[in-house]
């Protein structure tokens, strides 16, 4: 009892901001448009690694730091070679920039990434493809 | 975006296979492949990565090995030379008694029992199985007492923001680093570090890198030969690099 004045506050509070919101002509923010791989299939079903890509890669990470196993399958330097893109002067640009592969999910996501304070967001050379056909 | 039309219309597995047996193939030629594992095979305790300086062939003045290192591994100075990272040093001892002078490089000593593993309150510096001590900058807090463990000094802190890391060598602001034995060559059975084949180019031939556990290795070969010693020896590390001339 002591504590509806509180409650029906609160109530009152959140019916504003949804109304005021509704009167601001708020709609759902459109789906990202991510830029397409190198490859045409990823490494896993789509509906697996949007869900794991984090636990596949947190996992590989363990593996490759601490028991030197560099398979290329779910290894962060693979997803970006394959999914970094160029720009209109052919530079590549890192994959946590604004509208690029990881970036535009995880803004749409709201979920923040640390990978890049450390990792090499673009690939280093050219794109494997390319080199194994010069070879 | 034009990049993207012109590559040929592989499915990923396909691509990763080729790519795979395409990085393989010149790896046979080019590197001894006496350390080459596959891939998917974890480091194992048969092998001990080990280094042999000696000292004797190491000119005055040369950097070959520090520039090489850094190079390989991204390592930028800013202009402050007390908190810039250095994972290898290019040391002079002198005797004062006689003035006799000796160059030396100096790195992480790889030990058997490494006291920056001792101290580490996270996990963070470990000991691979093959002997390589590496810190896991996904676990490490920066608090630094590696640093204060390490005898030889080996180790440094990133003190500010960095930008263009290199794909094979992760690094950034708030951890310790220090020489990983070019750990992403040995992976892939390159059992040249960057300064060994920097000190090769430069025709000074002052450092062996190999396995210690091998009786067939160059280095250990070397070793039962020549008369080497471990820096700080009195402390019973067990260091993996060796000094002759010291």
């Amino acid at each position: 009892m002591i504590h509806l004045p509180h409650l029906l506050r609160l109530g009152l509070l959140l019916a504003a901001g949804w109304l005021a919101a509704l009167g601001a002509g708020c709609s759902a923010p459109a789906a990202p448009q991510l830029p397409k791989g190198l490859g045409d299939e990823c490494v896993e079903p789509l509906d697996v690694i949007r869900r794991a890509h984090m636990h596949l890669l947190s996992d590989q990470r363990d593996k490759t730091m601490h028991e030197g196993i560099r398979t290329q399958e779910h290894s962060l330097k693979s997803c970006i070679e394959c999914h970094a893109s160029k720009d209109a002067e052919g530079h590549w640009v890192p994959v946590d920039a604004p509208g690029q592969f990881c970036e535009s999910c995880h803004s749409y996501t709201a979920v923040s990434m640390d990978c890049f304070q450390c990792h090499a967001a673009k690939p280093e050379k050219q794109p494997l493809l390319m080199r194994v056909e010069k070879r | 975006m034009s990049e993207r039309s012109e590559q040929p219309n592989l499915p990923r597995r396909t691509f990763l296979g080729i790519a795979a047996s395409a990085a393989v193939a010149p790896g046979l030629m080019l590197f001894n492949i006496a350390g080459a594992k596959p891939d998917s095979q974890a480091v194992s305790s048969k092998n001990r990565w080990g280094m042999l300086v000696d000292t004797t062939k190491c000119a005055d003045g040369c950097r070959a090995c520090v520039e090489a290192c850094h190079t390989e591994n991204g390592i930028s100075s800013r202009g402050r030379p007390t908190t810039d990272p250095q994972w290898i040093r290019a040391v002079t001892l002198r005797d004062r008694e006689t003035g006799r002078e000796t160059h030396l490089p100096l790195m992480c000593q790889h030990c058997e029992h490494p006291p920056c593993v001792d101290v580490c309150p996270t996990g963070a510096s470990f000991r691979r199985a093959d002997g390589i001590v590496l810190v896991d900058r996904h676990i490490c807090i920066g608090c630094r007492y590696c640093m204060m463990a390490c005898p030889y000094k080996a180790r440094s802190f990133v003190h500010e923001s960095l930008h263009d890391q290199l794909p094979h060598n992760p690094r950034g602001k708030g951890c310790v680093e220090s020489c990983t034995f070019c750990v992403h060559r040995v992976d892939e059975g390159n059992l040249t570090p960057a300064c060994v084949e920097a000190c090769e180019k430069d025709g000074h031939r002052a450092l062996v890198f190999g396995d210690l556990k091998d009786p067939n290795s160059e280095l250990y070969k070397l070793l039962t030969e020549i008369d080497s010693r471990q820096l700080r020896q009195d402390l019973g590390l067990n260091t993996g690099v060796r000094y002759r001339g010291v």
